[in-house]
């Protein structure tokens, strides 16, 4: 097992699942804030993503304040095209906010190097997409085993941890076909593998379930569920999928690259 | 990891791999082809000039013979003090030794002259010769004092000649008179001799000879063997492996002489230069030395080379080179624009790798691995290609020939001829009073260490540029702009 840097994971573990929900507006700049009580993985404040410049340019996120506590299971639910993969991308440090801070264990993602950027990616976070993104050459555990090489783990302890992540998720028999050979479900619950081999604090989602169908899209949402409680995880998942979203702790929808509205609920 | 995902990546795209590897492997296998097709005629090149000029020389000088007197081979039938009177039917066989055609004689003297001269580091002179054998039934002619001069021209060394009442068969071969005790210089060496032996001081005018390999195969002559020389019999001590357009038989100077009738008397003077700086300014001095002497320089004298050789030459140097540069900058622009296609068709890969934590240097250097990989079998494929080519061109082995222009061969400074078609006279051809001498060379393209470093270089770098091309691509890639258009 690779070790973490002190900053992938926030201290306090959660203990109670039930969250409050603040939404508020603020009257002078009109940004609308999303707030959980708690100690807090993300906090992001009047994050604005702009693509172009002029009067082409399109604003994807809106002076989006949201804070995130540690082992949250949040969705962001809302149609296509309304920023929530944008503001995924912003969280995993894929991407750098136009303006606004996005705070992660304290540290603003955007004044982190790409090199440190990417040591976080390799440590902290655990990425799941919507067409799993697998590599097409390798096999399923080889896959896997890709999330271990940024942390230097050796052949052999890759090997060993893929093989036992696979196990975890019913694909110890699918170790060595390729993606190409496995089902859709199959595919993402190896790209689920391939986020959480490396036992990350954050598991960020991009509409998990979208390319599945209705039976299998329940089967990988109760994986998730699953996986989130087992290894007290933060869950941030994008979906446009209501049923979906209806399974996280929280719901924050995202309409024109704002945050217009959110509930909880008890998990 | 790394292997396993470069080789899978290459298999996937197996088509697009190997259109790379091909097209490098051309690139490569031409300029392999090319080089070594180069180094051919560079070696036919020394080749010919050796034979004209003789090892380590860097000046020849010769002394260009008098109209209407040079050595060529007459034969006198009657008539005269020394010859009997003939008569037709009667057969007659006549074998003499004179100076080759063209050339005019200098005194022995020169060569110390030469040699005494600031800038000249060792000289020697030699009698550059023909033997001349005639032989046939005299015809019923009615012009008794008849003369027959040239030989038979471009009918080669064993050329016969036959009319209605006639049947003459003439054969020829050269002659180099070389001076024993220059062993370093001229137009034999010691080091040339692979069977046998060199010439012994002691044997300054004895009757023996050191052929050539060509001439000794020919002619089933070995070392110990009997050659008839001007009608003497001289034995054979050496076999040398002697540059084609080289003197077919060797004699030690005085032997050379006294069969000719040339005592005392030399045809080209050899000499070297103490350093490659002196030979423009030691050729000035020797001209000045002896008026009327044809001085020439290596320079010189491949500058007058024409012929096959030259255009073969100019063919490798610059159609080759040139065909060989663009062959290169195509294979490396495909290579690199395919690599450059491959990683942007990979967009989505590479940006889910950097989600997961890998560095951009990581991902440069898998692409940078790939193109790498392809060089290698291109460069591979390149190799074996050019070897190919080279060993297309030796087997096919195309004969060239090489001319020396008028000025420098009515100086004779070069052996008289080269074997087989290329007899006293032939390849010999008179033109408003001068001669020019052609030499006869078959082209090899030899494979040499260098070219294959050459070749192993431009693989590399042929699969650095593709692998460069492809992993700036990499590097500028957005994966957050990759992943959201998935989204």
């Amino acid at each position: 097992m690779s070790s973490e840097p002190s900053h992938s994971r926030p201290p306090s573990p959660p203990q109670d699942t039930t969250l409050s929900l603040a939404l508020g507006t603020d009257a002078i700049n009109g940004s609308t804030s999303l707030a959980s009580s708690g100690q807090s993985v993300y906090e992001l404040r009047d994050v604005v993503k702009r693509f172009g410049r002029g009067p082409s340019a399109v604003v994807a996120l809106d002076r989006v304040t949201l804070t995130v506590k540690q082992g949250e299971f949040l969705a962001i639910q809302g149609p296509t095209g309304e920023g929530k993969t944008t503001l995924l991308l912003l969280l995993g440090g894929l991407d750098r906010p136009t303006s606004g801070t996005i705070l992660y264990g304290g540290r603003d993602l955007s004044s982190l190097s790409e090199q440190e950027l990417a040591q976080l990616r390799a440590s902290a976070f655990g990425f799941v997409f919507q067409t799993f993104n697998l590599i097409p050459t390798l096999t399923a555990q080889e896959n896997v085993e890709t999330a271990l090489v940024p942390v230097h783990a050796s052949p052999a302890d890759r090997r060993r941890r893929a093989v036992e992540m696979l196990a975890e998720l019913g694909l110890a028999d699918r170790a060595k076909h390729l993606p190409g050979e496995l089902s859709g479900g199959q595919q993402q619950r190896v790209a689920i593998a391939r986020a959480l081999v490396k036992e990350p604090a954050v598991l960020l989602a991009d509409e998990p379930t979208g390319n599945l169908d209705e039976e299998t899209r329940d089967e990988i949402v109760t994986l998730l569920e699953r996986l989130w409680r087992a290894r007290s995880l933060t869950l941030l998942m994008v979906t446009h999928d209501s049923t979906v979203a209806q399974r996280a702790q929280r719901i924050a929808v995202m309409r024109a690259g704002r945050l217009t509205a959110g509930v909880s609920r008890s998990a | 990891m790394y292997f396993v995902y470069l080789r899978r990546e290459l298999r996937r795209r197996a088509r697009q791999a190997v259109l790379i590897a091909i097209g490098l492997a051309v690139g490569i296998g031409l300029v392999v082809t090319v080089s070594a097709a180069s180094a051919g005629v560079k070696s036919a090149q020394g080749e010919v000039l050796h034979s004209l000029y003789g090892v380590g020389t860097d000046i020849t000088v010769t002394k260009t013979a008098a109209p209407g007197s040079s050595g060529a081979q007459r034969f006198r039938f009657g008539g005269g003090a020394n010859h009997a009177e003939i008569t037709p039917g009667q057969h007659i066989s006549r074998q003499t030794l004179r100076p080759s055609f063209g050339e005019s004689t200098l005194p022995y003297s020169d060569v110390a002259k030469v040699s005494s001269l600031a800038g000249a580091a060792g000289a020697t002179g030699a009698l550059t010769l023909t033997d001349t054998s005639f032989s046939g039934t005299i015809p019923s002619f009615r012009e008794a004092g008849g003369r027959f001069g040239e030989p038979a021209g471009a009918t080669g060394s064993e050329a016969g000649r036959s009319g209605p009442s006639a049947a003459f068969s003439v054969s020829t071969f050269t002659v180099d008179g070389v001076a024993i005790s220059s062993s370093q210089v001229g137009p034999l060496t010691a080091a040339e001799v692979t069977k046998g032996s060199y010439f012994k001081a002691s044997e300054a005018d004895s009757p023996v000879a050191i052929v050539s390999s060509t001439y000794a195969k020919q002619h089933s002559l070995s070392v110990g063997s009997k050659l008839s020389v001007a009608e003497e019999k001289v034995s054979v001590i050496g076999v040398a492996s002697v540059p084609s357009g080289a003197a077919e038989v060797y004699l030690p100077l005085g032997t050379a002489q006294k069969l000719s009738g040339s005592s005392g008397k030399i045809t080209t003077i050899f000499l070297r230069a103490s350093s490659a700086g002196d030979v423009s300014s030691l050729a000035s001095k020797v001209s000045r030395a002896i008026p009327g002497a044809t001085v020439a320089t290596s320079e010189s004298l491949a500058s007058e080379v024409s012929g096959s050789l030259q255009s073969a030459s100019k063919l490798a140097n610059s159609l080759g080179k040139w065909l060989s540069i663009v062959a290169l900058i195509v294979a490396f622009l495909l290579a690199g624009l395919l690599m450059v296609s491959a990683v942007s068709r990979r967009v989505r890969e590479f940006g889910t790798l950097k989600a997961i934590g890998w560095r951009t240097r990581r991902i440069v250097g898998q692409v940078m691995g790939e193109g790498i990989a392809l060089g290698i079998g291109g460069g591979i494929l390149g190799i074996v290609l050019g070897v190919v080519g080279a060993e297309v061109i030796t087997a096919i082995s195309p004969s060239l020939t090489a001319t020396v222009g008028p000025s420098f061969a009515n100086g004779g400074a070069f052996a008289a001829a080269g074997p087989g078609a290329f007899g006293a006279a032939a390849g010999r051809s008179a033109g408003r009073g001068a001669f020019t001498h052609t030499v006869l060379v078959h082209m090899t393209a030899p494979l040499q260490g260098g070219t294959i470093g050459l070749a192993v270089g431009l693989a590399i770098a042929g699969g650095l540029i593709a692998g460069a091309f492809g992993s700036w691509r990499a590097a500028r890639l957005r994966p957050a702009a990759a992943l959201r258009s998935l989204a």
